[in-house]
């Protein structure tokens, strides 16, 4: 077990000042020692954009970081405690969408449906935010308990790009944290807002897309109350309403066999396991 | 609830015909509209300072245009070569000097006080001791200036630009254009280069990227070129440029490796693995200011170290088998001797010998042993050959090593190239062979992948062998 190693000094330094800033003081990475856990964090995101490195300095494992698009194959769990809290944090492979046209968004997007994270980080680069939005919109249609993490801050800073987190988060329904993951900026914060919402502590209002289409309105509406009066509690209505529209061989499936009734039991799904075997 | 179920998937059905086509194009469109009106209201550009956008689309332009992009990467290789081979020499002399020689003297008296029996000294000292500490010494300095500054190129953003570079031509060769990119981690070993093809979809393309990954030169395969390079290739320059000629030799080696590659990719879209290239938009990363000393830090701890170790746990069994076949006698001559004999002629057909032959394949489970291995069949048989038992000749430095080599092993410059190009052009590594099997499930793919390589190694060295002897 690796212990973060500034936790003595910091505390020390930060005795006085208010909560917010100085949380990491309580983290421990717990590397891969993920015997139980009390909430599953999923990290999602455009392709070299800092998964990785987040999910390096948060768990203290060393998963090859490249400069790359497209290294993290398969996805990654690693371990952290925060005030008390076991969290489970799973990389999972960049994608520029959760349409399921490939490998790794098939895997992204089956373990934010069907793993159920207690909260999703969408890491975003803030230079090129039009991209990142993209998937997080699909997130929100998905989960309404995401955070987005506008990682390399400094990069668009120093490309003379302004970015008005406030308003993008008004916008979005759902906090938005500015960080410099590899410089360690804004990660206390990132992780402070992700515990809050892990317990549920955090409201959000998540931006559902405009189909600017009466009549495709009007079909999702319909078919999702059809499913949400069959499946009470189902978060994301919408959105399956959506992939049945879409004729989503897996998804009617899952509403034939009844399985998605209860999407937070990943073995009910044979895909996933599939693909945990790939 | 089933008939729930199928009045609600008829009623999707028929909302799916009342919608109309193109769900798909308009759930995008949707997404699309959202999301730029979203950033329009968040970003704004501070345009009073010029920003450095200018500049790395600057860089991009000359990194990745027809006429400089690749004498830029030769360049580029030719830096990093030339600072590993010019700064690699006086550590790696200290070490050997260090571990073959004051410690290697110091264990054989220890033994002799305790009154070690020969076979026991020798066993452990000359054979397992003296493969490790030869690993090290040969090893250890070359990696820890290549690998920090291998990565640093990675780091910045440069390697994405010669895959951005070789892109076209992998399409050109009918095979999938991120294989550029495995190819890239292939140069740091072929079983993480080979897993990394699972990002190509197609499994044709798939196939053509697995076959082709060994002719990415490997970490265990570096510090063997980079050594061969220097005392065979750099050594027949006058010394103000020796160090210029020895890192010339290893870039052409590599770019040779990428010749091959699409050689054989081109080779086998066009005839087992017949089809078009997919159509892939590879992006370039942004280029990033690299933290220098974590980068150093961390290509020591996790690159250096671990191929280090695994060397060494690699080189210690390697010793002990060299040691034992070396020194077990079967009608009057040791059993490795009678192997080197019997390899011989093959080996000097092909411009190399019975040793390397050997020692490739005592070094199937890891290519990093090649070096030590050959070092110690030479100079055991050499030694048996005099009949000289219990002496050792300690190998200080490079020069050493080129005398044992030349005078003992009988090599010529054909011989040192030879093996540069049989080390590029040979069967992959034990472990890359199972990373390969449990890949594709094939026995039929892993066997092309192992032997085709060394089929093309085995053809090449017999041509420059043969026109060598009709030459000189």
């Amino acid at each position: 077990m690796s212990v973060y190693v500034e936790t003595a000094t910091a505390a020390k330094e930060c005795g006085a000042c208010p909560s917010t800033s100085c949380n990491t003081a309580h983290l421990t990475r717990l590397g891969i020692k993920m015997d139980d856990w009390d909430y599953v964090v999923a990290l999602a995101g455009n392709p070299n954009t800092g998964k990785s490195t987040l999910f390096n300095a948060w768990t203290g494992l060393r998963q090859h970081v490249g400069n790359w698009n497209g290294k993290t194959v398969t996805r990654a769990e690693g371990a952290l405690r925060y005030n008390d809290r076991k969290f489970k944090l799973v990389d999972l492979p960049g994608t520029y969408s959760l349409l399921s046209m490939s490998v790794h968004e098939e895997v992204a997007r089956d373990f934010v449906l069907f793993g159920r994270p207690d909260v999703t980080v969408v890491v975003v680069d803030a230079n090129r935010l039009e991209r990142g939005l993209h998937l997080v919109l699909q997130t929100l249609e998905i989960t309404d308990r995401v955070v987005v993490c506008l990682n390399l801050i400094d990069e668009a800073r120093r490309n003379n790009l302004k970015i008005d987190e406030r308003a993008l988060a008004r916008d979005l329904g759902v906090p938005v944290v500015p960080t410099a993951v590899r410089h360690g900026e804004g990660l206390p914060e990132l992780l402070r807002v992700v515990d809050e919402m892990a317990q549920g502590r955090y409201p959000t209002r998540p931006h559902r897309l405009n189909y600017r289409d009466a009549a495709l309105e009007a079909a999702v509406a319909q078919l999702a109350g059809q499913l949400e009066g069959m499946f009470p509690g189902l978060p994301n209505a919408r959105w399956v309403a959506l992939r049945l529209l879409e004729n989503d061989e897996s998804i009617i499936r899952a509403v034939r066999e009844g399985t998605l009734g209860d999407l937070q039991r990943p073995d009910a799904f044979p895909e996933l396991m599939q693909l945990e075997a790939r | 609830m089933a008939a729930n179920v199928e009045q609600l998937l008829e009623t999707a059905a028929r909302l799916r015909r009342e919608t109309g086509d193109d769900l798909h194009g308009r759930i995008t469109e949707a997404i699309y509209t959202d999301a730029g009106e979203i950033a329009d209201r968040a970003v704004s550009r501070d345009e009073t300072t010029p920003g450095g956008i200018h500049l790395d689309q600057f860089f991009d332009r000359v990194l990745t245009s027809r006429l400089w992009g690749f004498p830029l990467m030769v360049l580029m290789l030719m830096v990093v070569f030339w600072l590993t081979i010019a700064g690699a020499n006086v550590p790696s002399a200290m070490l050997a000097q260090l571990l073959q020689g004051t410690v290697y003297d110091a264990l054989h008296n220890a033994a002799q006080a305790v009154g070690a029996p020969w076979w026991l000294s020798g066993f452990l000292i000359d054979g397992v001791y003296l493969a490790t500490a030869w690993v090290i010494s040969v090893m250890l300095p070359p990696m820890a200036i290549f690998f920090p500054l291998f990565t640093l190129l990675e780091d910045l953003g440069y390697l994405p630009r010669v895959a951005f570079n070789l892109d076209r031509l992998f399409k050109r060769s009918g095979a999938h254009g991120k294989q550029s990119l495995t190819m890239m981690m292939g140069y740091g070993c072929n079983a993480a280069g080979v897993v990394s093809t699972r990002i190509i979809d197609s499994p044709r393309e798939r196939l053509i990227a697995i076959i082709t990954n060994n002719f990415s030169i490997c970490n265990g395969r570096w510090p063997t070129l980079i050594l061969i390079g220097t005392i065979f290739i750099g050594a027949t320059a006058p010394p103000m440029l020796a160090s210029f000629i020895a890192a010339s030799s290893v870039v052409a080696v590599a770019i040779l490796g990428i010749i091959f590659t699409l050689l054989v990719s081109a080779f086998l879209s066009r005839t087992w693995l017949k089809g078009e290239a997919s159509s892939f938009s590879l992006e370039l990363p942004p280029y990033r200011p690299p933290r220098i000393w974590q980068t150093i830090y961390t290509s020591i701890i996790d690159r250096t170290l671990i191929v280090l170790k695994r060397a060494v746990i690699m080189a210690a069994p390697a010793g002990a088998v060299v040691w034992l076949i070396s020194n077990v006698y079967v009608g009057g001559d040791s059993v490795a001797n009678h192997l080197i004999q019997w390899l011989d002629p093959v080996g000097l057909a092909l411009g190399l010998n019975g040793v390397i032959l050997l020692a490739y394949v005592v070094a199937i489970p890891a290519n990093e042993i090649v070096v030590p291995t050959i070092l110690m069949l030479t100079l055991n048989a050499a030694k048996s050959s005099l009949a000289q038992t219990g002496v050792m000749i300690e190998l200080e430095d490079d020069a050493q090593i080129y005398q044992v080599l030349t005078q003992m092993g009988g090599w010529t410059f054909l011989t040192g190239m030879n093996l540069m190009l049989f080390s590029l052009l040979h069967n992959p590594c034990s472990t890359t062979i199972m990373t390969i099997w449990q890949e594709t499930r094939s026995v039929k793919w892993t066997t092309v992948a192992s032997l085709l390589p060394i089929g093309i190694g085995v053809v090449v060295c017999l041509l420059t062998a043969t026109v060598a002897r009709l030459l000189f």
